[in-house]
């Protein structure tokens, strides 16, 4: 349970010469909930972009351990594959690919070997839970999905993939109350069951409501300039982000 | 997945397709082509005499016609070393047992007898320009449809039929290669199905070329009778060699009063090809032409399948896709004629170019003063994969009446790095990711294909994507 999975030193991370973030550092360990909580353009998107690795961000300088290796030197994939997994903020359609197609494809990768009368009764279970409806499975990836059934998406993927830590990227916004419940409920059974690590990035409090916060991070101009226990949530609710602005 | 990597590289690997027998042709023409070779070839396959003049007829127009000085460079042609004719060491035979074994394993590797076996109604295979395997199953037989090759056609019981429609829609007249084809043609397809016959298995004739220097002239001539119902599948595959390869084959479909004819075709031939190819459908009153196309491989294309909408209310629903990569000039597209009231058209394409390949889609879209409350949409997307690739949209428009609807749409663009960074954050290798994208692009012709040829486009497709990343 103690186990370290990710540790990030000193990270600073910059988009098209702009710097971002500034020497963060964030250690979680196995099974743990982080919330990286912030305003708008305070960098959180960027720290989950830079961690899975999109070559649109450079980084300029610090380390990230995964699970005792070296994270920085793998590509998307790799990173993939070695357990990371982040849900978009907004989930790209690629036209042509099916959920269920591109799913078993990427659950493959993970070493898995399924035949597909078995991958659809799993990815139907997993679908049921999320509410989501089985027609989806045929569609093709994201096009034409609601915000909600994205998101959704997004969800059911993290729970056919089984990853080691997730990186939830506003998995809640645009979401309304009975979308968020579902959701929540997704994430709920890949913290319980999969004995799963989060990073939740969120500027909203809804999502968290249900779920078991071990940390809240805020993150203001791309510096982690607070950490605390859950009970940090209920504060920054009230009280916003006004406090944390000007440390 | 490292498991499916490797099947589908067993799957595509063109070497598969490259192997070619000993040349023990019992025949060969010489190469170059004058009246003797042609008065020759009439006399080898005892064509009627009727036959044997229009060959001639048509190597005159051929010598009076200039070349093409439109499209892509066909300079690396040279006709005089384009072997015309050459057939294997075998008749036609009925049953496949008794195809000599070299061929068969020619066959064989190629797939063709588990193809038949498992949905194929009928299988013609062109082995050089002769048939040598030809077989139609009991059944469509027994609905009283004819499916032969055009020489015994030339003399059977259809005659007079195969006499007054050879050559009719694309007379020599219409281009140089036509009129070479109509001079040479050797091999193909002739099919017939009777009014309201439904043919419910698609028929597949399978094309390939062996011998080096061998130019392939098979001639299809489909007739569809009124009410009738017929898919017909046209697959092809070549050897590589060293020589300019030149394919000018002919298609020539008749579709009757209501009835439906779709014609699908998977190209693929190999990368030194120069495939000057002319297809051409007449849809009567209330008649539907369906055509599905893929071009793959070739080192040249010219391909233009034209649709002539000649009664009312007859549609054409064209869905086609194009990929050239390294060495390729592929120029295809399709035309429409509108030349009967309410007639309607509907055009889908897809091109992808890779390695520095060029497509090019041409689309011409004819609507007579006749065809009043005609229809027409033509929508092309083209994928560059990189930097170094091109891809071109000509539409041509000639409209006579202002009681239409017509539209066009032609959008150009690239592999989104956003797509290809959320496909590889599921963790697909980045070629994976750029296959599926472009698999997805070209889904709109596999949907539209039978299960195994979806199976074999995808494949062509992986291997194409092999190795584009640096």
């Amino acid at each position: 349970m103690s186990q370290e999975v990710l540790n990030i030193a000193q990270l600073s991370v910059g988009v098209e010469d702009k710097q971002i973030l500034n020497s963060v550092n964030l250690t979680m360990k196995a099974g743990e909930t982080h919330v990286l909580m912030g305003p708008n353009g305070a960098g959180k998107s960027t720290l989950g972009y830079a961690l899975m690795g999109n070559p649109k961000y450079q980084i300029l300088g610090g380390s990230v351990t995964f699970q005792g290796e070296n994270l920085l030197e793998k590509n998307v994939a790799q990173r993939a594959q070695a357990g990371l997994f982040l849900s978009f903020q907004n989930p790209i359609e690629v036209p042509g690919i099916t959920l269920a197609n591109f799913l078993r494809s990427a659950y493959e990768q993970r070493g898995h070997k399924i035949s597909l009368y078995n991958f659809r009764k799993l990815l139907k279970k997993q679908m049921d839970f999320l509410q989501m409806d089985e027609s989806y499975m045929d569609r093709d990836l994201n096009v034409g999905f609601s915000g909600g059934e994205k998101k959704k998406a997004e969800i059911l993927q993290l729970l056919m993939l089984e990853p080691s830590l997730a990186i939830l990227d506003e998995t809640d916004s645009g979401l309304d109350v009975d979308a968020v419940k579902t959701v929540s409920n997704g994430v709920e059974a890949y913290q319980k069951n999969q004995n799963g690590s989060l990073l939740i990035i969120t500027h909203s409090t809804r999502i968290l409501e249900a779920l078991k916060v071990d940390y809240v991070h805020v993150l203001v101009n791309g510096r982690i300039v607070a950490t605390g226990d859950a009970s940090m949530i209920e504060e920054i609710n009230d009280h916003g982000f006004e406090h944390y602005l000007n440390q | 997945m490292a498991d499916n990597e490797k099947t589908y590289v067993a799957d595509v690997d063109r070497s598969m397709y490259d192997f070619r027998d000993e040349s023990k042709d019992s025949y060969r023409i010489e190469s170059g082509l004058t009246t003797e070779i042609v008065e020759k070839i009439s006399e080898e396959k005892h064509d009627p005499e009727w036959m044997r003049q229009f060959r001639l007829k048509s190597l005159e127009i051929y010598n009076a016609t200039p070349m093409v000085n439109w499209g892509p460079d066909t300079s690396g042609l040279n006709m005089a070393d384009i072997v015309t004719y050459v057939r294997p060491n075998t008749s036609m035979r009925g049953k496949w047992s008794e195809v000599p074994d070299e061929i068969k394993t020619t066959f064989e590797r190629l797939g063709i007898p588990q193809a038949e076996r498992e949905s194929l109604a009928g299988v013609g295979a062109q082995y050089d320009s002769e048939l040598v395997y030809h077989n139609v199953r009991d059944d469509v037989a027994k609905q009283g449809v004819v499916y032969t090759d055009m020489e015994s056609a030339l003399t059977g019981e259809y005659a007079d039929m195969v006499k007054s429609h050879f050559m009719k829609l694309v007379p020599p007249t219409d281009h140089k290669f036509a009129a070479l084809h109509g001079a040479v043609w050797s091999g193909g397809s002739f099919v017939y199905v009777p009014p309201h016959t439904k043919v419910k298995i698609p028929l597949q004739s399978y094309f390939r070329l062996n011998a080096p220097g061998a130019g392939q002239f098979e001639h299809t001539l489909i007739i569809v009778d009124e009410g009738a119902d017929l898919h017909f599948i046209e697959g092809c595959s070549a050897p590589k060699y060293n020589v300019a390869n030149l394919h000018a084959g002919c298609v020539e479909l008749f579709v009757a009063k209501n009835a439906r004819l779709r014609y699908s075709t998977i190209e693929n031939w190999s990368k030194n090809m120069y495939n000057l190819n002319t297809k051409r459908a007449i849809v009567d009153e209330g008649g539907t032409i369906e055509w599905v196309s893929g071009s793959f491989g070739s080192h040249v294309s010219y391909l233009y399948p034209m649709s002539i909408l000649n009664g009312a209310r007859a549609k054409c629903e064209f869905t086609g896709i194009t990929f050239a990569g390294e060495g390729q000039n592929l120029d295809t597209g399709m035309k429409v004629v509108h030349n009967a009231p309410n007639t309607s058209s509907h055009v889908n394409t897809r091109s992808i170019s890779k390695g520095g390949g060029i497509s090019t889609f041409r689309s011409s879209v004819s609507v007579t003063a006749k065809a009043k409350g005609s229809k027409s949409s033509v929508s092309c997307q083209s994928l560059m994969v990189d930097d170094i690739s091109r891809s071109d949209t000509i539409p041509a428009m000639d409209i006579r009446t202002s009681d239409v609807d017509i539209g066009h749409e032609a959008t150009i663009g690239r592999i989104s790095d956003d797509a290809v960074f959320y496909l590889m954050s599921r963790g697909l290798s980045e070629e994976d990711a750029r296959a599926m994208i472009v698999s997805g692009f070209a889904d709109n012709v596999g949907k539209e294909l039978p299960l195994e040829y979806a199976v074999e486009m995808n494949n062509l497709i992986r291997l194409e994507m092999k190795g584009s990343i640096g």
